[in-house]
């Protein structure tokens, strides 16, 4: 629960600052810092990242009448619906965020064993 | 094996990431257009709320107030000039950003720098077409009067303040979707933009389909066909107008002009419907015995809106109307005491001159029995993602050669190896034009201003409280023989050469006509007695004449029986045509769904509304008409481009000639078809393919769905920020000049008197972000012909109904 709650505050908080790829180095350090398994790496790094964005874009949505969502779901994804282009940004948004989630956690397990190897032989 | 997985996370991470980041080709970076802090979702704006905005900011020399409308229209209050015309550049870049830096990109020959190699013959057209060259020369014009100069200086720097405080994050949704970032702002900018709109409006030549029709039906029966004037028009300066100047000389026309002209070219056909309505009515016929006012300039129906609203209030000047986004000042609009409007003129400002060089180094060409030396001038194209284009453009004293013997010419108007004289390459200051009439007081403050503007040439209409109505086909016209530049040109001949100028002061114009109204709808400019020529051929009368008659037969008018006139959809053509046709069609060859379609066309009003089927096949019907009596005659071949006679000969020839041999279909041998045939077959035609199209004959069949008005985004193909299959009727050659991609841009009705009021909308609305409500919320209004009260303040108010919010700039 923590790592999930501190990808989604810190990376709310530096988007206001930097380029939205400021995510993936969030989630990535969060979890190199703090994850158990895998999966789970991989869900903290996605879900901080698209509940942030889900909220933010509804937010938008919601107090501009939808106007450009309906647009731009109309361009992108040839539909008139705006729900699809809801779902969609924070699923773009939560994949960078997991999978840059697992990398951390992944890169944290290969250098916890070469120190464990090391302490090991010594 | 953990060091793999680990490594492979990363790649993916990283790849996943980047590739999100970037443009592929056309397919935006989706990561950053998603993105609810960057991307599209930061566009999106709410309505105008009740606030109060204060921006410091350098460039003004004083606090400037800005008010918006509940039409989002800005209301600029400045204690100067200078810093008017800076809030002005602001404001238009904060609402139109992207339009005014695309249309000046594109005017520049620019395209390819934002889209790529798909742009670059158009690149290369406008570079050869010497936009670059002209707009120099404009510059020039412009910033060598103190009063223009600072006008672009303040405009400018408005604009580019606006654009060093953007964040990327706003930048408008265009550049996000393409990929790229506003530069600054220039004031040869402004230039381009109104070389862009000459080019709109006084490019077209059909000099070469001419020449061509020439070759293959001799002088005397091209003159019969294409005559110098038609045989029914309405001109704008009222017939029986004295003209009150003693003419310059007239070139007299040289001995042999003819040249030959061959090429393979391909057609982009005018749009009929870029055109446009004004007129005034004076005191006698209106109801509050003040002048009333209307203009609908037709133009491209396009979005982000052409026009943009703007009231600039200075205490030396009080303007309302509209602005080109990117252009400083007001084009069509009013303040206290007098309104103006402008329709195109049509004028034959462009002529070829065909080059002979001296040799292949093309060095040098002959002119005036001497050999002459050709100027060269670089035009390097940056192309998106590639190197650069460097193409090489050879001036003459003509202009400059659009295209080489050996090259593909890009449009059909442009022949191969022939030097384009346009007006548009000479030095001038339209600006200073509108700078003047923005703050006119009198009937000759109209005039001084009309007296600087070259191109493209406007017929400028005028009304002032003071009860004075005006109208002046007005710009820089070629003092030239009659009919010289119909034809391609020998360039080699210095008697073939533009020879100077028409007086400003000789420029047709009338002041407050005995029949009580002035108005012009691109046709004529005057009848044949005026001494100059402007060109042979204009706009079909039928909009001016259905016009004429209405303004003629009314009496006590008032603004809402003007915008009713704007929204008349009575097909004048139709009236003319029809009665002429009908009795020609044999009804026995008629199937039975054609029997029907007849009966539905003989029992029509004329009125080209919404729903009419008859209107449908009347214009239609034109097409396959046109085709069945000239198809055969003057046949379209690839190396080959020909014209048709006009709507107005092909009448003349159907009421007046119906022996006439063009209606024998000339590839028949054995047979020998009559007018009867002609209008039968076509007739046929016309059915069966609508019946193709729609089914049986029926309410599919109605004009607005056949029709499918289109109000569409500047880039091709972006069907989600238009708007398709507008309910709206009329059309080409129709007083309500809704066509299928041009129509009214614009409308105004302007009732003069000690308290001026004003009326107008736009086909679309003030704001060109997408993610507006002020981005299309006009265009309902449009459709329906209504227009919105238009709010000129005299004075910052303490509080208004219709004032929503307020921006303060200060230093």
């Amino acid at each position: 629960m923590l790592p999930f709650i501190v990808i989604a505050l810190l990376s709310a908080v530096l988007q206001f600052f930097l380029p939205w790829w400021s995510i993936a180095a969030v989630a990535f350090g969060v979890c190199f810092w703090r994850s158990q398994t895998g999966w789970r790496a991989f869900g903290n790094g996605f879900l901080g990242v698209a509940v942030i964005w889900f909220f933010y874009a509804l937010v938008i949505h919601l107090q501009t009448d939808g106007i450009l969502t309906a647009r731009m779901a109309g361009l992108l994804l040839k539909t008139r619906s705006s729900i699809p282009l809801l779902l969609l940004a924070p699923l773009v948004g939560g994949l960078v965020g997991g999978f840059a989630g697992l990398a951390g956690q992944q890169v944290r397990t290969v250098l916890a064993a070469n120190r464990s190897s090391t302490l090991k032989r010594v | 094996m953990k060091i793999a997985i680990a490594f492979l996370c990363c790649l993916i991470s990283i790849g996943l990431t980047v590739s999100l980041n970037r443009q592929w080709g056309v397919v935006p970076a989706f990561g950053r257009l998603l993105s609810p802090f960057e991307g599209f979702w930061q566009n999106a704006e709410t309505k105008d709320a009740a606030s109060e905005q204060h921006i410091s900011i350098k460039g003004t020399r004083d606090e400037v107030t800005v008010l918006f409308d509940d039409l989002h229209v800005p209301h600029i209050f400045a204690r100067n000039d200078y810093d008017a015309y800076f809030a002005q550049g602001y404001v238009t870049a904060q609402d139109r950003l992207w339009q005014m830096e695309f249309q000046t990109h594109a005017a520049a020959g620019r395209l390819s720098e934002v889209i790529g190699e798909r742009a670059l013959e158009l690149d290369r057209d406008k570079r050869r077409l010497g936009m670059a060259y002209g707009a120099e020369k404009s510059l020039a014009g412009m910033l060598a009067d103190s009063a223009t100069r600072l006008v672009l200086e303040a405009y400018t720097a408005g604009i580019n303040a606006y654009i060093a405080q953007l964040k990327p994050a706003r930048y408008p949704i265009e550049y996000k979707l393409l990929g790229y970032a506003p530069e600054p702002w220039t004031p040869l900018k402004c230039a381009f933009l109104l070389k862009q709109m000459t080019q709109t409006l006084a490019a077209g030549a059909d000099d070469l389909l001419m020449t061509n029709v020439r070759q293959k039906l001799g002088a005397e029966l091209t003159a019969n066909l294409f005559p110098d004037y038609p045989f029914k028009e309405d001109p704008i300066i009222p017939v029986g107008t004295r003209w009150d100047f003693k003419p310059v000389k007239i070139p007299s026309m040289p001995a042999s002009t003819e040249t030959d002209s061959s090429f393979a070219l391909n057609w982009p056909r005018h749009d009929p419907a870029i055109g446009s309505n004004n007129w005034a009515v004076g005191p006698e016929k209106s109801a509050t015995g003040y002048p009333i006012l209307a203009n609908d300039p037709h133009l491209t129906l396009s979005l982000p809106s052409i026009w943009y609203q703007i009231q600039l209030v200075t205490p030396t000047l009080n303007v309302y109307g509209v602005s080109l986004p990117g252009a400083p000042g007001v084009v069509i609009g009013f303040n206290k005491e007098v309104a103006w409007g402008v329709t195109n003129v049509g004028a034959d400002v462009l002529d070829f001159y065909r080059i002979r060089f001296r040799d292949n180094r093309q060095q040098e060409y002959w002119h005036d029995d001497k050999w002459k030396p050709v100027r060269r001038r670089i035009e390097r194209i940056k192309v998106k993602g590639q190197p650069d284009v460097v193409d090489t453009v050879l001036y003459t004293h003509h202009g400059p050669v659009a295209y080489l013997p050996d090259e593909k010419p890009f449009l059909a108007n442009i022949p191969t190896g022939y030097a384009v004289r346009w007006i548009a390459h000479e030095v001038d200051n339209g600006l200073k034009t509108f700078y003047l009439l923005n703050r006119a007081k009198t009937y000759d403050d109209y005039v001084t201003a009309l007296s600087f503007y070259a191109a493209p040439a406007q017929n400028f209409v005028f009304a002032n409280a003071a009860k004075d109505i005006a109208i002046s086909p007005n710009g820089r016209f070629p003092l030239k023989w009659r009919a010289q530049g119909k034809f391609l040109l020998d360039g080699t001949k210095a008697a073939n050469d533009w020879q100077g100028w028409i007086p400003a002061g000789h420029n047709p114009r009338v002041k407050n006509p005995p029949r009580g109204f002035v108005s012009s709808a691109n046709q004529f400019s005057t009848d044949p007695t005026y001494p100059y020529y402007i060109n042979w051929e204009f706009e079909t009368p039928d909009r001016g004449m259905r016009i004429n008659q209405r303004l003629a037969a009314m009496q006590r008018v008032t603004v809402d029986s003007m915008r009713r006139l704007q929204n008349d959809v009575y097909n004048h053509q139709a009236s003319t045509f029809l009665p002429v046709l009908l009795p020609r069609i044999r009804e026995n060859d008629l199937s039975e769904n054609q029997k029907r379609a007849l009966q539905t066309v003989r029992q029509w009003n004329y009125q080209q509304d919404t729903a009419t089927v008859a209107g449908t096949i009347f214009m239609e019907w034109m097409g396959h008409l046109e085709r069945a009596i000239w198809g055969d005659d003057l046949p379209e071949s690839p190396g080959r481009p020909m014209r048709f006679p006009n709507a107005s000969r092909t009448l003349q020839l159907l009421s007046e000639e119906p022996d006439s041999r063009w209606f024998d279909d000339v590839r028949t041998a054995n047979r020998h078809e009559t007018i009867q045939d002609a209008v039968t077959v076509s007739f046929q035609h016309t059915v069966d393919s609508l019946a193709k199209q729609h089914g049986p004959l029926g309410k599919t069949w109605a004009w607005a769905d056949h029709k499918k008005t289109g109000v569409r985004h500047l880039i091709p193909g972006l069907d989600a920020f238009s708007a398709l299959n507008v309910q709206v009727g009329g059309g080409s050659g129709i007083v309500n000049a809704a066509g299928r991609r041009a129509g009214p841009s614009w409308r105004m009705v302007v009732q003069t008197g000690p308290q001026v009021r004003a009326y107008g909308v736009l086909p679309g609305g003030q704001s060109g972000n997408p993610g507006s409500p002020y981005y299309l919320n006009m265009l309902e209004t449009w459709r329906k012909g209504e227009l919105y009260e238009l709010l000129y303040l005299q004075s910052v108010p303490q509080k208004h109904p219709r004032i929503q919010s307020t921006l303060t700039l200060t230093r």
